[in-house]
């Protein structure tokens, strides 16, 4: 085991958490991401392998499902999966294993930072954030959006949960234009 | 109290009592006014300054179409000029001034212009300014700029914030009048998304006005009831201080809402305004219509206005404009403003031009009349009327209502090049030729004058949209509304004026529109632009269509013939912050923070931004004070035992796939299929014109996995056109493509002691010696007992050197044990700075080299265009024109005399020969001071530098004064053999 100690994307030893008004927005560390895409003629063992992990068919376009493992949609043929970080740390090693060659398989879990926004009436802080039209999102919802100038994820994990996933070097900025967008809201 | 000339009613709410200031004033209104009408309710008329003339106006309208009140708002860093009093919401605490006069509104200096007015005529700048002709840049045009312009800025920053945002709609309804809340009900009842947008603060347009009634309610009462209901609706917004300013493609809108313009300041957190994109599948154009004046002889005095204005302020605001008032009108409107003012016990006299007009015994009607001039220096005090026998009559009054009848709102309908088309029996133009896709319009911006028709016409709308949307409209009840007829005679101009406004922002007269067409600007497009009508911040919304009709009548040719100019967003004037948002100071655009970022901070590095990431420039150490010496020891350090740089913001991209070395063998110039496994190799990448696109490395991990890095600027331009090559030249290439350039924390290692350190970190397991791992090696490992990293044996600073990655957020505590276990070298951190003086000193190029314009022959490197294979610009980079025989060569500068500095951007020239382009042998592209060798180098291009090398040369920067001896030399300065790289 080695003997390093992680910093968050904000540059903090423990994820961030706070409130603004009735909403949580809080930094979460605790996932491991990796891409998984298609070769060229293995769509279908590539989607059905992914099945197999996320117990559920692979997400549709602007869609994520699954349960201990999900993935989300983020192109023709092509998803992010999301696992537990404390028990998938080397996520990308064991899609490739279990997916094996139908998929080229890239480890992302540094690439992106998450932040969460948990409340009532979410779409109050999105439309000042983005152009996906989040208000009738009801859970299941995916839309790779510019927030900030920069390019995110947007999940709607349930009516009152949503996850932006951006730049992770940029987790600063993006984070500041979260919490500007929640109290302008709010 | 709120002023003397208070009436009874309206929809202020006199238990709230506002204080205010204008020009340092002291007065007081209620809250539902804006400052127009507190001003007037205080008897106060005059409230600016024409644009030109300086002459004395007061407000003409009741709305966001105001020409001569415009006012500055607030003070400090809050002061915005150039506002309407007849919008500006009044709140506690309001200070207000007037603009464009000295030394104050009463006595303004500046109105002698007034005296000179024939000499100031349409396109006087033109004809005066002639001569002589350096006069213009040092004194004409500084002096008029000093003379126009309204307003001061208080040159403070904006201490207020402002957001933009999305919304998303089925159907956007502009404009929350009857018409518009008609649509709004119909639709909003459908279970359609609806969002109903108004400018005004309080919701009903002309019912609020107006003192007509629905069914059996007055229709204000009837608004806020309707308006009430669609705010419980949730499948409904509405949206008031909200002002679509403007119809672009797709069905999208721009609108402005002014979130807190009637606050003395914003809440905490909250945005002063918002710039709204609104998505809507179909829109609804329920914007109204604008009364418009008849221009007449000094038609331009305080106390003047629409009479529909006048009609708004009396019952909306509960304000008298005159204690004697006559309208002057052609139209049956008119009469409508005269029977509110007398029932609230106004005295009254209607001037009709109709000889036809209608009479009643509330009010005197002077029919076939006309007001031929007025009186009053800082007021109207009397109008002169000429009676339909010839003979003239004044009248005293203090106020005068001028109707020359309506004109539909039809600006938006405009924004994508329709054209309006006259309506005969309107006398208006009415929507016409192509609407944006997706608006309809309803109510009076279509014609549909009355409220009835209004209601109908919203309604059908409606439903017409809703039938476009697949829902089923339920068609509510609607109320009986009047349905007056429209009776208007047209009648734009009194003739023979001499002083007759048309256009009031910009000082436009009848005799200004006469002139422009005797100097022959016949089109009306260069009337607009010889005269500035229509020009000023009004867009001409109550001066267009007299403006078009003076100009019909002198070219003898009806309205529609002379055509009319093209509206064009914003609809009304919007402020420069929220077209900016949370752009602006440090939040003008994200910041990207290195992994080791924080750490650096600790050390006191000296941040410099490279596209938006912030690198580590140098890292001064005690008793440094210039930044030579922080980037000299960090060289010196570096190359003597081991240096550290934060290289993670190279680009890196993960190409995968069984065809990712074929990819690969496409996008670079030089071959890649046969690169072996746990290997690196340079790469060239082309554009498809030949020129050199980037450079890079591409290691293979895998037969079918490689890891390409990018120059930091270029990592999103390489990705995206890998991606278009993936995609759009190549998608039968079974090849996948992913950025990881956030993923892994990347340093380079570098200086002879750089194995030594490594090797006290990477797992035992791994073999990391020459042997064991030599020059252009990569593979993945561990360090630190167990992190997965991956290690690159590539070297940028000529030295002996590696990059080793691991997980971001690892970065920090890698980059902290690394400066740990590298004490015992005296291991110093390395900036940028240093990381250019040491590719430099050992000559590779870097983004100042890669200029785009520079060919593989330019750097040297012709001969890596392989030719054994096809290759993005490897074709077009053969041109004859790209390797001519004295095409430009990477060369070695160094100084003759070792005091002399190179200077970058600085010209090559061949001793003897002139100080001229013709003459020119290239430039330098990147200079330094190498510590290692004492004296300034630099690199460049030169023509046939590389059968040059020993030649002396003059480096010339004319616009910097250098002009000295440089010797060609190679471009490795340092280890020209490699060996440091290899050891």
């Amino acid at each position: 085991m080695h003997d390093l100690s992680p910093l968050t994307p904000l540059g903090n030893a423990e994820p961030s958490i706070e409130s603004i008004g009735e909403v949580t927005l809080e930094e979460v560390t605790d996932v491991a991401l990796a891409s998984v895409a298609a070769r060229l003629g293995r769509e279908d063992d590539t989607r059905l392998a992914l099945a197999t992990l996320i117990e559920v068919d692979a997400p549709a376009p602007s869609r994520h499902a699954g349960s201990t493992i999900r993935a989300f949609w983020t192109g023709p043929d092509q998803w992010m999966v999301e696992a537990p970080l404390e028990t998938h740390e080397d996520l990308a090693k064991m899609l490739s294993n279990e997916i094996g060659s139908a998929a080229s398989i890239t480890e992302q879990t540094d690439a992106w930072c998450r932040f969460d926004l948990v409340g009532n009436d979410l779409f109050r802080a999105l439309e000042l954030l983005c152009p996906a039209d989040t208000a009738d999102w009801s859970g299941g919802e995916v839309q790779r959006c510019s927030i900030e100038h920069l390019g995110c994820f947007v999940l709607c994990r349930d009516p009152s949960t949503v996850s932006i996933l951006g730049p992770r070097s940029a987790a600063g900025s993006l984070h500041h234009a979260l919490v500007t967008a929640c109290h302008a809201a709010f | 109290m709120t002023g003397k000339n208070r009436l009874n009613g309206g929809m202020i709410d006199r238990s709230t009592s506002f204080g205010f200031t204008f020009d340092g004033v002291s007065y007081r209104g209620c809250a539902g006014d804006t400052l127009a009408s507190a001003l007037l309710a205080n008897g106060v008329r005059l409230m600016g300054r024409s644009f030109k003339y300086h002459r004395p106006r007061g407000p003409m309208t009741a709305g966001s179409e105001e020409p001569n009140a415009i006012v500055e708002l607030r003070s400090g860093a809050r002061k915005e000029p150039n506002t309407r009093a007849t919008t500006a919401e009044l709140f506690d605490g309001l200070v207000a001034n007037s603009q464009n006069r000295w030394p104050s509104l009463k006595w303004d200096a500046m109105a002698i212009n007034d005296l000179f007015s024939p000499f100031l005529t349409a396109g006087f700048y033109y004809k005066t300014f002639m001569w002589p002709k350096a006069f213009w840049e040092k004194l004409y045009e500084p002096m008029i700029r000093r003379a126009a312009g309204l307003g001061t800025l208080s040159h403070d920053p904006d201490p207020d914030n402002y957001d933009k945002g999305y919304l998303h709609c089925d159907l956007l309804i502009i404009g929350a009048g009857p018409a518009g809340l008609a649509a709004a009900l119909t639709a909003g009842e459908a279970g359609a998304r609806v969002i109903l947008a108004d400018e005004d603060f309080v919701l009903g347009g002309r019912l609020i006005a107006d003192t007509g009634t629905l069914a059996d309610e007055d229709g204000a009462t009837w608004a806020g009831k309707t308006v009430a209901r669609l705010q419980a609706m949730p499948n409904v917004r509405v949206l008031s201080r909200s002002t679509v300013i403007g119809a672009f493609d797709h069905g999208i809108y721009g609108m402005v809402e002014r979130v807190s313009d009637h606050l003395l300041e914003p809440a905490p957190g909250k945005p002063r305004q918002i710039l709204w994109r609104v998505y809507s599948k179909r829109a609804i154009l329920a914007a109204g219509a604008t009364e418009r004046p008849i221009v007449f002889e000094n038609n331009d005095r305080p106390g003047i206005m629409l009479a529909s204005a006048m009609r708004a302020y009396a019952n909306r605001w509960a304000v008298s404009t005159g204690s004697a008032i006559a309208v002057f009108t052609n139209n049956d409107d008119g009469h409508r403003t005269a029977a509110d003012l007398v029932s609230k016990g106004v005295k009254t006299t209607v001037i009709d031009t109709r000889p036809d007009a209608p009479e009643t015994t509330d009010y005197e009607t002077l029919s076939g009349a006309t007001v031929t001039n007025t009186q009053g220096r800082l007021g109207l005090a009397a109008i002169e009327v000429t009676l339909s026998s010839g003979t003239t009559r004044s009248l005293t009054v203090d106020g005068l209502g001028v109707s020359g009848g309506w004109n539909p709102n039809v600006h938006l309908t405009c924004h994508q090049r329709g054209r309006p088309q006259w309506d005969e029996n309107l006398a208006a133009f009415v929507p016409g030729g192509t609407l944006p896709s997706g608006l309809s319009v309803a109510g009076a911006a279509s014609g549909a004058f009355s409220t009835h028709r209004a209601l109908q016409t919203g309604q059908a709308a409606a439903v017409e949209a809703l039938g476009d949307l697949g829902l089923k409209a339920s068609n509510p009840d609607l109320p009986k509304a009047e349905d007056a007829p429209i009776r208007v005679t047209p009648f734009w101009h009194v003739t023979g004026a001499k002083r007759a406004w048309v256009d009031q922002q910009n000082d436009v007269t009848a005799k200004d529109i006469k002139l422009a067409h005797q100097e022959n600007f016949r089109s009306v497009e260069h009337l607009k632009r010889y005269t500035t009508l229509g020009m000023a911040t009004d867009q001409g919304k109550t001066s267009n269509i007299a403006g078009l009709a003076i100009m019909a009548d002198v070219a003898g040719k009806q309205i529609p013939e002379v055509g009319t100019t093209i509206f064009r967003p914003p609809y009304t004037p919007v402020a420069m912050g929220v077209l900016a948002g949370r752009s602006r100071d440090k939040t003008f655009r994200p910041v990207r923070k290195t992994p080791s970022h924080y750490w650096a901070e600790e050390q006191g590095a000296v941040f410099v931004e490279v596209g938006m990431w912030m690198r580590a420039q140098w890292f001064p150490q005690p008793g440094e004070t210039h930044w030579r010496q922080s980037v000299d020891r960090e060289v010196l350090q570096t190359r003597k035992s081991v240096g550290v740089c934060d290289c993670t913001t190279l680009g890196k991209i993960d190409v995968q796939g069984t065809d990712a070395a074929e990819f690969l063998n496409k996008v670079y110039a030089n071959g890649f299929a046969k690169l072996p496994v746990g290997k690196t190799r340079y790469g060239l990448m082309l554009r498809e014109d030949g020129i050199v696109m980037d450079d890079g490395t591409a290691a293979r991990l895998a037969e079918d996995h490689f890891v390409v890095t990018t120059t930091t600027a270029n990592a999103v331009p390489v990705y995206r056109h890998m991606e278009f090559v993936r995609q759009c030249l190549f998608p039968d290439l079974d090849v996948q493509l992913i950025s990881t350039t956030e993923a892994w924390a990347q340093y380079a290692v570098a200086g002879p002691n750089s194995r030594k350190l490594l090797q006290k970190i990477v797992d035992p397991e791994f073999d990391i010696s020459n042997e064991g791992f030599p020059f252009m090696a990569c593979g993945e490992i561990t360090v630190c007992g167990g992190l997965r990293a991956r290690l690159f044996r590539i070297s940028f600073s000529g030295e002996l050197a590696f990059e080793i990655a691991v997980p971001t957020r690892y970065g920090d505590a890698l980059m902290r044990r690394l400066m740990e276990e590298g004490k015992e070298f005296d291991v110093v951190p390395y900036g940028l700075e240093a990381l250019g003086v040491m590719r430099i000193e050992k000559g590779h190029a870097a983004g100042n080299e890669l200029n785009g314009t520079t060919t593989a022959n330019n750097l040297g490197m012709g001969r890596m265009v392989s030719k054994a294979k096809d290759s993005i610009g490897s074709k077009l980079s053969e041109r004859p024109g790209l390797n001519e025989a004295d095409a430009l060569k990477l060369v070695g500068l160094k100084p003759v005399n070792p005091d002399d500095k190179v200077v970058a951007g600085a010209h090559l020239m061949t001793k003897g020969t002139p100080v001229d382009a013709a003459h020119d042998q290239g430039y330098i592209t990147s200079a330094c001071f190498s510590p290692n060798l004492g004296f300034h180098i630099g690199l460049g291009y030169l023509k046939s530098g590389d059968t040059r090398i020993g030649e002396i040369i003059r480096l010339v920067s004319p616009l910097t004064g250098v002009d000295h001896e440089v010797e060609v030399v190679s471009a490795h300065f340092v280890d020209p053999e490699g060996e440091r790289l290899r050891a």
